[in-house]
């Protein structure tokens, strides 16, 4: 039909193109932040490149890294983030250190604690995929309701005195070079897991598709509830994991191991690109944001510059990485800045003005340290 | 049409999107007092021209004269102070405030600093009845039917003195007896001087309701001619540049088994104790009123929403259907009437939408065949010719008959023994609804049983092999394709149901 002919002529779009378009958006941009984090890192510290340094600086970010993989799933998925994710680790990481203080072989213990991983993610899971109610509000309860177990499990003592074997875990080495760190590889071979699993099957597929139009994969006989379950359950056991390693780098369980940690999962998943709105982000974005924190607060860190000010610079990288490409989309929409009313101009000033402030802000308390 | 001057004259213009040429030099008047339809198959750019007289956008060559002088409309509240009001296709109003306070919103009239209830209450309801409506002006809009809602629109555009009133496709989700009160309300509108531009893609309504007729083609200005003056044919064949043979193109089938029993069926509330037989290769019609629980059924037999009593059999076996993978395990596909919100991943592209429910097949090893993936997509879009540059290009940016294409090609690849649609030609063009046609006869004579749930008329009535009404959740009564009459039909559905 001649109406058509138009449409047939605007789109362009072949598969590897778009493909394309997503690298120039998130990961290139990623990529290019990382290169220039490097070289600053280079050319403050002579410590930087060494490899022992950054093996070491490695290890700290595995746990949070092994908690981003099913994170990413839940917010391509369902658009919203499991807050639970720390207390889970710090209930199981708990579990498993009064188990083993009433002398209970470490490896079973490990076991039970994995298991009550599983377990309290089947819980958020019944309650967000058949109770239907809203992810957001269940994992908040459970936020505080499984931290909550962690206190009652372990008060105020610590549990300690792990045999090596199991802090080989969080501080081991693969090789005799000891630069390699057990945590890293096991984080890699998950990511890699993660991410075919991701991109190349059938369940990954259902993940786009219902964090795009869940009604319409319900409609197209995409088990909707079936997956929801799987990815809380995923997400609970990932967890534990989590809280094993580290409880294992550590060598100690305190009630409150890994308090707070659930915002940064949640920041560096961001960062990578996964839109908080669902439906769209790739694991490699995923895993560039990780090595870019990681990258941030080791560099910093080797300039002494405190965990806050560390802080500030992870909150204003996250604040730039969503910033660019929406106003990479409104140069690009043509004649935008003729259409641009007082209001848009004075909301852009004045958001110009406020990170002026806080890059100034930022560079006098450096001055200060 | 012996005024002096249109209230709004549009002249040459021209609009691109990127490269896309969506409008080329199109001339629009639309006089004080007149009714003035606008024609043309989705993507002929009747929404870019709409969009530009309520200054969504802004034409790119081209002059717009309001009462005879030059105006640019910058913004939509531009075009609102030029007393230029739209209405569109799906209702746009607040579900939690009142009809009032819709009516009045960003408005509300004051009594000093606060607002002045009683006054609003009063005003909102001397509009309503002014319009021959019966409603409280307390209701929440929440609790209206679209029809209704639309009324309520309406009021708004009368209250902010609007001259020019474009209605965007305000009969494609009414019945017929909505429409008939719209029509009330849009004449008597004309009475009192609004001009009103029209668009729908029912011809009849054209007829019923228009002065004048505009029809654009693939973005070029075809011709402006006097309703009285054109036959139906001539607007057929101004808007897709040929004739359509035939609407309806219904072959006679045997039917074969029966495929399908469904034996006082009911769900929570909604519709209870039906039941009918379905064979494979027979078209089975349903009609009634929007609301009556057609939708509703069709949801128990697909497992979305499944049904809380009776029994439903699937080749002489009683089945259970509690989920949408039950049904597509027995052979059910089920093409819903909202194709944006339920039939289509619009962000996804047209392959992994038309695999979506097929995905197992695709699976080798412990990937997808991204290869098969393509072709088998590939085959199916040829098949019932999509237009598109691609498998690969995503379902957003086809047209609303394309899309409904990509939905049927995706249940199609289901191999299904039993095929539901939900209003499967709402809102598509003239062309691709009698390709549609075709394929859904064509698919009966390959022995696919097939329910087709419509509110249109002569769709129900040229394409079904029998006819079962639903009334007030009830079945209204069965007829087979030859008793079946436009009269019979609405006499069915409106009737009270004896006690």
């Amino acid at each position: 039909m001649a109406a058509t002919h138009s449409e047939t002529r605007s789109a362009r779009h072949s598969r590897r193109v778009s493909l394309r378009n997503i690298l120039v958006r998130w990961e290139l941009l990623l990529v290019v932040l990382i290169t220039v984090v490097t070289l600053i890192n280079i050319q403050q510290s002579p410590f930087f490149l060494k490899p022992v340094n950054l093996s070491r600086a490695a290890r700290d970010f595995m746990e949070l890294g092994i908690m981003m993989l099913p994170m990413t799933y839940i917010i391509i998925a369902l658009a919203t983030v499991d807050l639970s994710v720390a207390s889970i680790m710090g209930m199981c990481a708990s579990f498993m250190g009064l188990l083993f203080m009433n002398g209970v072989d470490i490896w079973i213990a490990v076991a039970a604690a994995l298991a009550l991983g599983v377990a309290a993610g089947a819980m958020n899971g019944f309650l967000v995929a058949h109770v239907k109610l809203p992810a957001l509000v269940v994992t908040l309860a459970t936020y505080a309701f499984y931290r909550g177990m962690a206190y009652a499990m372990l008060g105020d003592e610590a549990a300690r005195g792990y045999p090596e074997s199991f802090t080989y875990l969080g501080q081991g080495f693969i090789g005799d070079g000891r630069i390699i760190p057990f945590s890293l590889i096991l984080f890699l071979a998950l990511a890699l897991i993660f991410g075919v699993v991701l991109h190349t099957t059938t369940f990954g597929r259902y993940l786009y598709a219902i964090g795009n139009n869940e009604q319409a994969a319900r409609y197209s006989g995409v088990p909707v509830d079936r997956v929801k379950m799987i990815l809380f359950v995923l997400s609970g056991f990932m967890s534990a994991l989590a809280g094993l390693v580290l409880a294992a780098r550590f060598g100690s369980t305190r009630p409150d191991i890994g308090l707070g940690l659930e915002l940064t999962v949640i920041t560096a998943t961001v960062l990578g690109g996964i839109s908080i709105s669902g439906g769209t982000g790739t694991m490699i974005g995923a895993i560039l944001s990780l090595l870019l924190i990681g990258l941030v607060r080791f560099g910093m860190g080797l300039m002494n510059l405190q965990g806050q000010v560390q802080d500030i610079v992870i909150g204003l990288l996250l604040i730039i990485s969503v910033l660019l490409p929406s106003i990479g989309r409104m140069l690009s929409r043509r004649g935008a800045l003729s259409n641009l009313n007082v209001s848009q101009v004075l909301q852009v000033t004045l958001f110009v003005i406020a990170m002026a402030l806080f890059v100034a802000f930022f560079l006098w308390s450096r001055s200060l340290l | 049409m012996n005024q002096l001057q249109p209230l709004v004259s549009l002249d040459g213009i021209s609009k691109a999107f990127g490269g896309v040429q969506a409008l080329k030099g199109v001339h629009f008047e639309i006089y004080p007092g007149e009714v003035h339809a606008l024609l043309g198959e989705n993507g002929a750019g009747k929404s870019t021209l709409i969009k530009i007289i309520t200054g969504v956008h802004q034409p790119d060559q081209g002059e717009i004269l309001l009462d005879g002088k030059p105006v640019r409309l910058a913004d939509p509240r531009q075009a609102r102070s030029s007393a230029i009001a739209a209405i569109y296709q799906e209702p746009n109003l607040f579900p939690d405030l009142d009809i009032a306070e819709n009516i009045f919103v960003g408005r509300q009239p004051k009594q000093g600093k606060r607002v002045d209830w009683q006054e609003m209450y009063r005003e909102a309801s001397k509009l309503v009845h002014s319009l021959g409506l019966n409603l409280d002006v307390k209701t929440k809009a929440r609790s209206l039917s679209v029809a209704q809602q639309q009324m309520v629109e309406i009021a708004r555009a009368l209250s902010l003195n609007a001259r020019v009133l474009i209605m965007d496709e305000p009969t494609s989700s009414l019945t017929l007896s909505e429409v008939a009160e719209l029509f009330t309300i849009v004449r008597h509108l004309r009475e009192t001087g609004t001009a009103i531009v029209f668009i729908s893609h029912r011809l009849d309504e054209i007829f019923q309701i228009a002065d004048r007729v505009t029809t654009l083609r693939d973005g070029i200005y075809v011709d402006t001619r006097m309703v009285a003056d054109v036959t139906r044919e001539d607007l057929v064949q101004m808007m897709v540049g040929r004739t359509l043979s035939s609407l309806f193109p219904k072959h006679d089938v045997h039917a074969g088994d029966t495929v399908l029993e469904v034996e006082h069926l009911a769900g929570e509330g909604i519709f209870n104790d039906i039941s009918f037989e379905l064979k494979a290769g027979e078209i089975l019609g349903i009609y009634g009123l929007i609301g009556a629980g057609r939708t509703e059924i069709a949801r128990a037999l697909f497992g979305i929403e499944p049904a809380t009593g009776g029994r439903i059999k699937i080749n002489g076996r009683e089945v259970s259907i509690k989920s949408p993978q039950d049904a597509m395990d027995l052979g059910v596909g089920f093409v819903p009437e909202d194709r944006q919100m339920h039939g289509l991943i619009l962000q996804m592209p047209i392959a992994q939408n038309i695999t979506l429910p097929i995905l197992q097949h695709f699976v080798s090893g412990f990937w997808l065949d991204r290869n098969k993936e393509s072709s088998t997509a590939h085959d199916l879009v040829r098949r019932l010719r999509v237009k598109t540059a691609g498998v690969w290009q995503l379902a957003r940016e086809l047209s609303g008959g394309n899309q409904q294409k990509v939905v049927l090609s995706k249940w199609l690849g289901t191999n299904p023994r039993i095929l539901i649609l939900d209003e499967p030609t709402r809102g598509i063009d003239v062309g691709s609804k009698s390709e549609v046609h075709q394929l859904l006869s064509q698919l009966a004579s390959e022995g696919i049983a097939i329910i087709m749930i419509s509110s249109e008329l002569p769709e129900i009535l040229g394409m079904s092999d029998r006819i079962l009404v639903i009334r007030e959740g009830g079945l209204g009564g069965e007829f087979a394709q030859a008793e079946a009459t436009q009269e019979k039909l609405m006499h069915a559905v409106t009737t009270i149901r004896p006690a």
